[in-house]
């Protein structure tokens, strides 16, 4: 009844194209980006700005870009905490050592350079495939973190091998507060998150599904291999670098090599399996899943439980249930949680009355 | 289908339920709230468990006790870190405000933590304490006004090494031509000790060879070829976790003697030798606090707390009196005498963290004071300042006999004319790159 787009006529090739066709789809998107603008900086507090949401908003970022190379071209990659890596301490050197670069740029140089890495580490997917490819990119994930301990260079000489990010300032005002911090990674996340749900819809997405679906279809019907999958790469770890200098600059504050290590990566493809493969809104419903519900169990268990239960105990419990969770999402819908989500808007067409 | 919709909102229900829960929980007013971060799971969990346990149980010994503080009782709250930085941040968050007068002082457990609150934590005006981690050239507090890396940093445990081999060998003159080799964890935690190694190296006239181990550390076996080879007089060693056991492993299997290897707090307890089995026989170690139940602020928490079937915060009784345990019964001492000071210049009321801060600035612990609480010779005499933030800077030397660690020195004091100067050149980096003016200490009161 409410989600039904009978009625709504398209009499433009504009009106057809849109990036959300239905009417119902646009309402809901700005109502979203309104609430996320207007209403959460005014209703969050420094824990909910500093500790949840730009974790949050940054990693769904991280999962978009791994969910185009993964979800969309069918490169599986492990590597992809190993591009973040490259984003933040990229962002870092450019800010130190160009006097006056504003940090806008920095993070979009920060992207590039995680694309120009990515591109490098993205050459093995020409002859390799599945999980074979997965073990190749591993091999990014370790070398990346290698070469940052290595080489002082990259972290200035600092005995510890840990940054502190430098002062964001644009235009004379600093973001400094929680709130600017959030609203900065807002208007990062909302501008990348709708080119990435333009993109997939270009022709460049749908190269990179004719590949996913199967590559040599593909090639036969002219989609070029290594230019398609190389540029899966690069946009992949451009959006993954930026996702990294974020984490370092709007939301720690500080970087060591160690923060980007293979548990992030695993903990992205997580997120775009239990999230949904394939699907933006998917990368936003992962990473919801993968960061904020342990932090809520372990607020529920912490007042339920305290003082009751063996508080060693209590942790191991809250991991359980988490794992349990995983495992009861996969088993009712082995296509994530976008496909629930999709599937609830289908019912919603019909509802009341269904067959 | 219809089921998914129930299950969903099932949860939603949940989840609801646990955003409420956390926020309403309520502390009694008049109460010091001191947060606690413990890494209970995940690859720390032996130092969590140990280390909030001690921590907890002191907590609650000067709470039945004395009544508190100064009368002040003390509220506490644990938050599961996983030894993780975003983990640790939320705790951090999610606590800072906690309690009348928000949190006392903060002990993340995790240098990666301490790393990305200082800055959060000079502008919430909450302390950080990192005894044993964290940022060394914190130990300026002209720079970090906010963060206190009691005891003893990382540079000051290498000196107090290098100093105790000297001791070993006769004399500090004795080092000249001998050649240590520096066997280190190789991340940012291993790697800080390089420079100073190679310091000392040059000014006592003794050969430094320095072989990284790659982290975790399974792995270890031509590394320690490596040291076989070249045939060093003394190892001195920056591990943790896994590293330590396989590293000891190793060296009895090239058949390097394990009593010349000295290494430091992190692999000093005894989870770290048990696994190692005999190979751990004669294993080095320093520490800024010997293992063992004898000192009587142990025994009156084992009176209270694990005798006679009552229940302590440790699971496991035989940890008590642990490495680990008196590592965390001395953060509940230092913790808590700097709320002790800070009472004394802000009165016997709840204090906030920046009154608190002012505290631990102005810690000054001398043995009668140690006597009182019961801790002579579990923690060394210090006194903080604002130039110093790390008070102490001495390390015992403790042995493994197979069983249990056995104290072999008394305090070994750091080489500060070697430290000082370096942290003072970092902190005065960090300073610039921050843009932070240094604090005018003769100003301070």
């Amino acid at each position: 009844m409410f989600y039904r787009e009978t009625g709504q006529y398209k009499t433009n090739y504009g009106a057809d194209e849109q990036i959300f066709p239905i009417r119902q789809d646009r309402i809901g998107v700005m109502i979203i980006l309104a609430f996320a603008y207007l209403a959460v900086p005014f209703i969050g507090d420094d824990y909910w700005f500093s500790a949840i949401l730009i974790p949050f908003l940054i990693l769904s970022l991280a999962a978009i870009g791994l969910n185009l190379l993964t979800g969309y071209a069918g490169q599986l990659s492990l590597g992809s905490a190993g591009f973040m890596a490259v984003g933040a301490f990229a962002a870092y050197n450019f800010m130190l050592r160009i006097e006056g670069m504003p940090f806008l740029l920095g993070f979009i140089l920060a992207g590039l350079s995680a694309a120009a890495v990515g591109i490098v580490f993205g050459l093995p997917s020409l002859r390799v495939k599945g999980f074979y490819l997965a073990a190749a990119t591993l091999a990014s994930q370790f070398f990346i973190e290698w070469v940052l301990t290595k080489f002082p260079w990259f972290t200035n000489n600092s005995a510890s091998g840990v940054i502190t990010a430098q002062k964001m300032v644009l235009f004379g005002y600093a973001f400094d507060t929680p709130m600017s911090r959030y609203l900065l990674t807002l208007v990062i996340v909302t501008l990348l998150a709708l080119a990435a749900k333009n993109l997939v819809r270009t022709r460049t997405g749908r190269d990179w599904m004719a590949i996913r679906d199967m590559d040599v279809a593909a090639e036969v019907i002219g989609i070029p291999m290594l230019k398609t999958k190389l540029l899966a790469f690069a946009i992949s770890s451009f959006y993954l670098g930026v996702a990294g200098a974020l984490w370092a600059y709007c939301y720690l504050g500080t970087v060591e090599p160690q923060a980007f290590e293979l548990t992030r990566s695993m903990q992205l493809l997580f997120m775009i399996i239990i999230g949904g493969m394939g699907t933006i809104v998917g990368a936003f419903f992962g990473a919801a899943f993968i960061v904020l519900l342990p932090i809520f169990l372990n607020l529920f268990t912490s007042t339920i439980f305290a003082g009751q239960v063996d508080p060693g105990m209590l942790s191991h419990l809250e991991q359980l249930v988490f794992g349990g969770m995983i495992i009861f999402f996969l088993i009712v819908e082995p296509l994530g949680l976008a496909r629930l989500w999709q599937l609830g808007k289908q019912k919603l067409r019909l509802w009341p009355f269904p067959h | 289908m219809r089921q998914h919709v129930k299950a969903i909102r099932r949860m939603a229900r949940w989840i609801a339920l646990g955003l409420m829960g956390g926020a309403g929980a309520a502390l009694a007013a008049g109460e010091q709230f001191i947060p606690i971060s413990s890494p209970r799971i995940g690859q720390m969990s032996a130092i969590g468990t140990g280390l909030s346990g001690g921590y907890i149980d002191y907590i609650e010994l000067v709470n039945q006790r004395d009544g508190g503080v100064g009368g002040v009782k003390l509220a506490w709250e644990e938050c599961e870190t996983e030894y993780k930085v975003d983990r640790g941040v939320e705790c951090y968050e999610r606590l800072k405000k906690k309690g009348s007068t928000g949190a006392s002082v903060f002990n993340h457990i995790h240098t990666g933590t301490t790393y990305a609150t200082i800055e959060r934590s000079v502008a919430d005006k909450v302390p950080l304490v990192s005894i044993g981690y964290g940022r060394t050239d914190a130990a300026d507090g002209r720079v970090f006004p906010f963060t206190f890396p009691l005891l003893a940093t990382y540079w000051s445990q290498n000196t107090a090494q290098v100093k105790f081999i000297g001791m070993r060998e006769g004399g500090m003159d004795k080092l000249k031509g001998k050649k240590i080799a520096h066997v280190y964890h190789d991340s940012p935690f291993g790697k800080e000790t390089i420079n100073i190694m190679n310091l000392q190296a040059k000014k006592y006239g003794f050969e430094v060879i320095h072989v990284g181990i790659t982290p975790p550390g399974t792995e270890q076996q031509s590394q320690w070829l490596q040291v076989r080879q070249a045939k060093p007089d003394w190892v001195i060693m920056v591990a943790a976790g896994v590293m330590t056991p396989v590293a000891l492993k190793s060296a009895q299997k090239v058949g390097y003697p394990v009593d010349r290897i000295v290494s430091g707090w992190w692999s000093g307890a005894e989870e770290d030798t048990i696994p190692a089995g005999d190979a751990a026989q004669g294993f080095i170690t320093s520490s800024h606090t010997p293992t063992g139940t004898q000192f009587p602020v142990i025994q009156e928490l084992i009176k209270r707390f694990y005798s006679q079937g009552k229940k302590g915060n440790m699971e496991d009784v035989k940890r008590v009196g642990s490495a680990y345990y008196n590592i965390g019964v001395i953060h509940g001492i230092l913790n808590i005498e700097g709320i002790r000071v800070a009472q004394g210049k802000y009165g016997k009321k709840p204090l906030t963290g920046e009154q608190v801060r002012w505290g631990l600035e102005h810690l000054s612990i001398d043995e009668k004071r140690l006597k009182q609480l019961g801790a002579l010779g579990l923690l060394q005499p210090l006194k903080t300042s604002c130039m110093d933030h790390e008070g102490g800077g001495a390390v015992k030397f403790s042995q493994w006999d197979g069983k249990k660690w056995n104290t072999i020195t008394d305090w070994v004091s750091s080489d500060q004319s070697i430290v000082r100067p370096l942290i003072e050149e970092s902190a005065a980096k960090y300073a610039k790159e921050k843009n932070i003016k240094l604090r005018d200490c003769s100003k301070e009161s």
